[in-house]
């Protein structure tokens, strides 16, 4: 099916997609070797990013490390904060009073809004619409960005997680600044629907392209919507029940041909349900305290051990590992980041397909450099 | 019919066309410099060093304990201790920084150093445009740089300038009750301490003159 | 299932295998399991055909330096007392010094069984830096996961593994000779930046450029 005709290798064209491309997400570089317009092996090539924050966070304090894991996943900062305060606390055993469990949410699913929202934006100016769906999905992130501002201070830098809760309370006015946020949404994603599901060429260049394989997806441990869309019913939200996830009901699409139509549905689809989640969250906060009383942000020393902590990321498994010997600084800092593990399939999505089809399938694997390069 | 969902596409993109011309809030374009967005409060830049009263250089809280400058994740604090001391808010004799320097290339704007300040020293600014074209010094913001007023601050952050000069305040008043409940009952015993033992700074240790040295 | 039950399982089934639990001192109990290297891949492939663990999310290595423990002990001695030599307790400092090692921890899930992270573990004999002593069996064979990351091991720790399709470096260019991660790495000192007044680092650079006898060190203003 893919490899050309014996005698032919010398019409193989290698071409290097990256670093610098506008559709790559970042800087990226794919060594793509074609046979005519059809790929034949594609080989990704990335480390132009790499800053090396695992060995940063070994010569830093516990809180020093924080704001570098803003710096990951740059879209997605706070729950890049949750995740690495959730490994810390289940290193040294801090419970998180309420109010902040509930804060921790919203933000979360105000992240995944913002994600998903870039992410199907970025995918219709993937295919050539010039950037105007972009925009109106940049203008909806603009509303989500101001509340952030507001409650942290930054727009993509955060740093607002702290181990035993969150570092300020919202000023007055917030929640319900939110719950207007949330209550218009639902129109954007009516809109953004219409450009979408029924839009022809969207469903020619995608539906049964870039098909992902339940079995591949188990094999490369591949987490997030790219594996609910390929059928594997894993979020970690049902499966650990990390925080006060399972005082709320909310469904986990699901897809059936693992194809990029399938896996911009489901983004579509969890949007929904980011924001019944929001609805739930945003009614049933209660008033209280918001970081454990006993925490201090200096002198914060956890006992030796070791601890592997993730969450349900909005590009998926976003788990971080730690190893403590009872010094200030880790000894060991992991970061295990979905876009890495999420591209390990590219080849095998792209094999056989044209080169216009790459950078859709690129586009849909959902990639920020930063967190695959650290 | 073929181009249905293409045709729906397009009557979106016309009605968000449109609309711009008669809806705010489909207009969303701010015609920056001459239109700015309001600040939002709570905002945060790059950090600047308070000062109480008129004069920046006797009037500012920073004691030089470093504490900033050892949790400064990127550590782009630089901090030399003076070699004398000057009375602070509640009068007890502390050292202040002789030099306090931020690299503001470097700085990641994280509000770690304002969060470990045990004397509100340091807050956060909202200035962001600082460009400058020479490129060594230009961006190491020196003390008189970075020295800014307490009216200042609540300019732009009211709410929380507010609450930090309340808890200043709720403090001087605790030194002082101290001061007048130790003087009254012992007339002798204060002729020979002079200034009874004001109270401990807030919530911190003490600034330790040891670290000094490591810089 | 427990940790002791998958221990006593294994090794019924993979005969010669030599496991250890390690324990995991922090209250999230997540004990691991170290397994010896020859009989790494086949206990690998029983965990994922039989115990159902087929998701390996996640690989990282880990450097442990060699150290020197020393502990206050009481020893008899023999020691000259005012009347002649007479036994006594005395304090004595001992030294153990424990070797180092690398390395390499698999996480491994089920998503049938739903079950929580199973950390497998495969250590080097010890330190030495050659390619002999590093060598650690790749389990990319077992799933597919392992491959980029232990690449990546491979890029910033230097473990070589055995049996991994495509072992070449992931994150750092492909001429680079060292490997970021250990613990005694030492960062290059010819930086090519514009240097902020850090002092340790503008001490070597200034040491750099005058001893290599290249281009003048570049003096910035307001220093």
């Amino acid at each position: 099916m893919t490899s050309p005709e014996p005698g032919h290798e010398e019409r193989l064209l290698e071409i290097s997609m990256g670093p610098q491309h506008p559709s790559t997400h970042g800087v990226f570089r794919m060594n793509v070797v074609l046979d005519g317009e059809r790929v034949v092996r594609l080989k990704p090539v990335f480390g132009y990013l790499h800053r090396n924050h695992e060995k940063i966070a070994e010569n830093e304090t516990y809180l020093g490390s924080m704001p570098y894991t803003d710096r990951l996943d740059y879209i997605c900062s706070l729950t890049n904060n949750w995740g690495y305060a959730l490994a810390v606390e289940k290193l040294a055993g801090i419970t998180v009073p309420e109010r902040a469990e509930y804060l921790r949410v919203i933000t979360a699913e105000l992240t995944r809004l913002l994600n998903h929202a870039a992410l199907l934006g970025f995918l219709l100016q993937d295919m050539g619409a010039s950037g105007t769906p972009l925009m109106y999905a940049f203008r909806e992130r603009e509303k989500i960005l101001d509340l952030f501002e507001s409650l942290t201070g930054a727009r993509m830098m955060c740093n607002y997680m702290r181990f035993g809760g969150c570092r300020v309370d919202t000023p007055a006015g917030w929640l319900d600044q939110a719950r207007k946020v949330v209550a218009d949404f639902p129109r954007f994603l009516d809109e953004f629907e219409k450009l979408l599901v029924t839009n022809e060429i969207l469903m020619e260049r995608t539906q049964g392209v870039g098909v992902l394989s339940r079995e591949l997806a188990i094999s490369s441990a591949i987490s997030g919507p790219m594996a609910r869309a390929s059928g594997l019913n894993y979020d970690i939200r049902k499966v650990d029940g990390y925080g006060i996830y399972p005082r709320f009901s909310f469904r986990v699409p699901l897809g059936s041909h693992g194809d990029i139509y399938d896996r911009y549905m489901i983004r579509f689809l969890e949007m929904r349900e980011s924001l019944k989640i929001l609805e739930q969250a945003l009614r049933e906060i209660p008033d209280g305290p918001i970081i454990d009383p006993k925490s201090k942000p200096r002198g914060f020393r956890p006992k030796p051990g070791e601890c592997y902590g993730r969450i349900e990321g909005p590009k998926g498994e976003l788990g971080f590992y730690l190893i403590s010997d009872g010094s200030p600084n880790p000894y060991r800092y992991r970061v295990r980041p979905p876009s890495l593990i999420n591209l390990t399939v590219l080849e095998d999505l792209c094999l056989g397909h044209n080169v216009a089809d790459v950078v859709v399938i690129l586009g849909s694997v959902d990639i920020v450099l930063g967190e695959v390069d650290r | 019919m073929i181009g249905d969902g293409i045709l729906k596409g397009l009557a979106e993109t016309a009605r968000n066309f449109f609309g711009s011309y008669v809806s705010k809030e489909r207009l969303t374009t701010v015609q920056y410099p001459e239109e700015k967005l309001p600040q939002i409060e709570s905002s945060r830049n790059f950090p600047f060093l308070v000062y109480d009263g008129a004069e920046w250089d006797a009037g500012m809280r920073c004691v030089a304990c470093q504490i900033c400058e050892k949790e400064c994740p990127p550590k782009c604090i630089f901090i030399e201790k003076s070699k004398d001391k000057k009375p602070d808010a509640v009068g007890k004799p502390q050292f202040y920084p002789a030099r306090f320097d931020i690299d503001i290339s470097v700085c990641m704007s994280c509000q770690i150093c304002v969060e470990v300040c045990p004397f509100d020293a340091i807050k956060m600014d909202v200035q962001f445009d600082l460009p400058t074209d020479d490129r060594f010094g230009g961006l190491m913001l020196d003390r008189h740089k970075l020295a800014k007023s307490n009216e200042y601050y609540h300019e732009i952050h009211p709410t929380e300038a507010s609450a930090v000069d309340a808890a200043l305040d709720a403090e001087r008043a605790k030194a002082a009750a101290a001061k007048a409940a130790a003087a009254a009952p012992k007339p002798a015993a204060s002729a020979a301490t002079g200034t009874a033992a004001p109270p401990q700074p807030p919530a911190a240790s003490t600034p330790k003159a040891s670290e000094g040295e490591a810089k | 299932m427990d940790l002791a039950s998958i221990q006593s399982e294994l090794e019924a089934s993979v005969p010669g295998c030599r496991l250890q639990v390690i324990e995991n001192p922090a209250p999230c109990a997540q004990h691991s399991l170290l397994v010896d290297a020859e009989h790494a891949v086949l206990v690998a492939t029983y965990l994922r055909d039989f115990l159902h663990f087929d998701y390996c999310s996640n690989v990282t290595g880990v450097d442990w330096l060699p150290k020197e423990l020393s502990e206050k002990i009481k020893v008899k001695k023999t020691v000259d007392g005012p009347n002649g030599p007479e036994e006594k307790e005395v304090d004595e400092v001992r030294k153990t010094s424990v070797p180092g090692y690398m390395e390499v921890v698999y996480h491994l899930f089920s998503t049938t069984d739903r079950t929580g992270p199973l950390p497998l573990r495969m250590r080097t004999p010890n330190r030495d830096l050659t390619r002999e002593s590093l060598t650690i069996p790749s389990l990319t064979p077992v799933w597919r996961s392992c491959e980029f990351q232990e690449r990546e091991v491979y890029d910033l720790f230097g473990i070589h593994f055995d049996g991994h399709p495509d072992l070449r470096r992931l994150l750092m260019w492909d001429e680079f000779t060292d490997h970021p991660m250990r613990r005694d790495y030492v960062d290059p000192d010819d930086y090519e930046y514009e240097p902020t007044a850090h002092d340790e680092v503008l001490a070597r650079l200034r040491q750099h450029y005058s001893t290599a006898g290249g281009p003048a060190f570049p003096q910035g203003g307001g220093q």
